[in-house]
């Protein structure tokens, strides 16, 4: 046998043993979960994040719930909803999960979610919130722990109504950011004088927007920039000389990760959310110190929704006594949601999405000179996404 | 009007962008006759050595130069170890292996840098704005990156039609076996023109990272426009592709600006909504598939180049 051969060999030999080691001992009878994320790309420090904070709640529960074992495996989506569907698939098929959580992108979950829910597996998501989920497709094993794309723009839109009357809008052009304008649109009752959608997730650079901005000269301008896209639509905004110029109102594109490198530019600015670090529970003030203590830095809300979400899955599987085969016990548990919330108080709506409070919240530094968001209103009591209405569930 | 000026000015800053980019595509491409899909990873290998450099020396210049000077030995190792066991192999082949390449490079960014991703502030010195168009001040850094590629593009030319090295460079690129008959050392050559490529994708890299963010993969998204300027501008010609450049920029800059209004004078709201970012992002191959319409081997066709 010559030398390439016998390569070929040892590649396919470690290969197999590769496959064989990551496959999963079939003894194991514990809880099975599921996590899909970006944990590559300019965006993986969200994902990093999320996984930080649902192994901060495993480890709080001493990686057991109801008696039973935890079995987890964090898979990335790169941002692309092809990877995120096949990652969804390998989860369910090979890997026999019982839950499926995480999701950040609105288009990833959309492609991925029948992956699980076709199969019976419990989809929680942590942060996407599709209309389509919310309403007409709503579905009995799909539960959401953050928020309708909707509600917190809609949200925005209120505050708004009391500080100016037009605004400029600008969000990337896919699932999440539609709804999102939508939402501003359903409450601002000003005028939107310019409405500009960008390449998702290609499009980084912002110089023809900024300048189609200045010309318009609106009162406020409104973004959604959820993480590194954030980070450079604020950096370009101040290097245009906008900053100081027009105010700039934003949902979900400061958190506590780009706060570091931004901090500077968005101090005092305000955006609507419906969780804040400081919120005064004894869940939430647990879980922003022990994950400060642990990781060294505020928990994003992306991380408090996964949080919420390990809690939940506990919650089902303690309900049921640690029979996962139970899936209608499950399912009504999961409904119940019986557990302490990092938001205080939460409930599901008909739909499985949350009903819940929205707050203004502004950036401000806290004792230490470290830069975070405190709540300065409260925007929405108990608030009831607009798809909810068209969600007719099988049960 | 003075948005129009403005608009412009955005879309000649992205085009010189892209021309370095695509310089060392068409050189390599044009003289070596050797399709290089991982000029993209050189890219992003240039801005995550500025990444690192720029902190560590505390200023921006001797980062970037530094930067620039690693990304070219990089450049060159990969022409020595790998492309030039390569060139009598058909295209096919070259992909097969670069794509290899950029698989491995992104991989590499990964393991050694982290799945985060990295980001270079712009320098205290060009965070402000300069006013240029009346009324209209513009972001000293943009500003910076233009002038930069302009400089970068001068040079380029000095060298390549003035300059004893070009005129190898150009005999090379016409016709390789007389010009080694005539004692031009070519493999010496290639690999001094691997490294300029690497070198100018690394500059772009740099560049851009400030506006863009600095993670894996970055080089591909971008690695399908400077093909599409190279293709456009005619394979293997410098001013071909510095042409092309400026044009693809002009044409995505004002494409972005003022299409979804005109559309929005035409259609209906939500049709207009719908229809914008997406034709927004086809101008750029729509002008591709005009251009090789009427002039199939692009704008400046070489050799010569």
């Amino acid at each position: 046998m010559n030398l390439r051969g016998i390569g070929i060999l040892v590649v396919l030999g470690l290969a197999t043993l590769a496959f064989w080691i990551s496959a999963p001992s079939t003894q194991n009878d514990g809880v099975r979960i599921g996590f899909v994320t970006t944990l590559t790309t300019g965006t993986g420090v969200i994902g990093a994040d999320m996984r930080d904070a649902f192994e901060l709640a495993l480890d709080q529960m001493g990686r057991t719930m109801g008696g039973l074992s935890v079995w987890i495996s964090y898979e990335d989506d790169a941002v692309d909803p092809n990877i995120g569907r096949q990652a969804t698939e390998r989860l369910v098929q090979r890997d026999d999960v019982h839950f499926v959580s995480g999701f950040i992108w609105s288009n990833v979950l959309l492609a991925s979610y029948q992956a699980a829910t076709d199969n019976d597996v419990f989809l929680i998501g942590a942060n996407a919130g599709p209309s389509q989920l919310a309403g007409e497709a709503c579905n009995r094993n799909f539960f959401s722990t953050s928020w309708q794309n909707d509600q917190t723009t809609m949200a925005m839109g209120e505050v708004l109504n009391d500080q100016v009357s037009n605004v400029y809008v600008m969000a990337p052009n896919y699932a999440a950011g539609r709804n999102m304008i939508a939402g501003m649109e359903r409450t601002f009752q000003g005028q939107i004088i310019g409405k500009t959608l960008t390449q998702f997730p290609d499009q980084l650079d912002f110089a023809a927007e900024l300048a189609n901005i200045r010309a318009a000269a609106p009162e406020a301008v409104w973004v959604f920039y959820p993480g590194n896209f954030g980070t450079q639509f604020f950096q370009q905004y101040s290097q245009a000389g906008l900053l100081g110029e027009i105010p700039l109102y934003s949902t979900f594109s400061i958190d506590a990760l780009n706060l570091p490198q931004i901090g500077d530019l968005v101090e005092g600015t305000q955006m609507t959310q419906s969780w804040s670090p400081d919120m005064d529970n004894p869940a939430n003030q647990k879980f922003v110190a022990d994950f400060r203590a642990k990781y060294g830095r505020y928990p994003s809300f992306y991380a408090a929704q996964a949080y919420d979400a390990a809690m939940l899955i506990r919650s089902a599987v303690e309900a049921v006594d640690g029979d996962l085969d139970d899936l209608d016990g499950l399912r009504q548990a999961l409904a119940r949601a019986d557990f302490d919330s990092v938001r205080g108080s939460f409930s599901f709506g008909k739909n499985h999405f949350p009903i819940q409070d929205f707050f203004l919240r502004e950036v401000m530094r806290d004792s230490d000179g470290v830069f975070t968001t405190r709540i300065v209103d409260v925007v929405y009591s108990d608030h009831v996404d607009p798809y909810a209405k068209d969600c007719t569930m099988q049960q | 009007m003075t948005l129009v000026l403005e608009q412009a000015l955005n879309g000649v800053q992205l085009g010189v962008l892209l021309f370095l980019l695509a310089a060392g595509l068409t050189l390599v491409f044009g003289i070596m006759n050797f399709v290089n899909l991982a000029h993209g990873s050189l890219y992003m290998i240039g801005a995550y050595f500025a990444a690192t450099f720029i902190p560590w020396s505390g200023s921006f210049i001797v980062g970037a130069v530094l930067a620039l000077a690693a990304a070219a030995a990089v450049g060159m190792a990969l022409e020595i170890l790998i492309f030039r066991r390569l060139y009598h192999r058909d295209h096919m082949d070259q992909v097969l292996a670069t794509f290899g390449l950029i698989l491995f490079f992104n991989e590499l960014v990964l393991m050694v840098w982290g799945p985060a991703g990295m980001s270079i502030a712009v320098p205290s010195w060009l965070a402000g704005q300069v006013t240029i168009i009346p009324g209209v001040p513009y972001s000293a850094y943009r500003l910076a990156v233009l002038l930069a590629g302009l400089a970068a593009a001068a040079f380029l030319y000095v060298l390549v039609s003035r300059t004893r090295t070009g005129m190898r460079i150009r005999a090379g690129a016409s016709d390789r076996q007389m010009a080694e008959a005539l004692g031009v050392d070519i493999r010496l050559l290639f690999t001094g023109i691997a490294g300029l490529g690497a070198a100018l994708a690394a500059l772009a890299g740099l560049l851009a990272a400030p506006l863009r963010s600095v993670h894996a993969g970055m080089g591909e998204d971008i690695l399908v426009l400077a093909f599409v300027i190279v293709v456009i501008g005619g394979i293997g010609s410098i001013r071909g592709a510095f042409v092309a450049a400026l044009g693809v920029g002009l044409i995505d800059t004002v494409g972005r600006a003022f299409l979804p209004r005109a559309l929005d004078a035409i259609f209906s709201d939500s049709i207009a909504d719908a229809v914008a970012p997406a034709l927004s992002t086809t101008l750029i191959y729509l002008t591709m598939v005009v251009v090789l319409a009427i002039r199939p081997r692009g704008l400046f066709p070489a050799p010569g180049v």
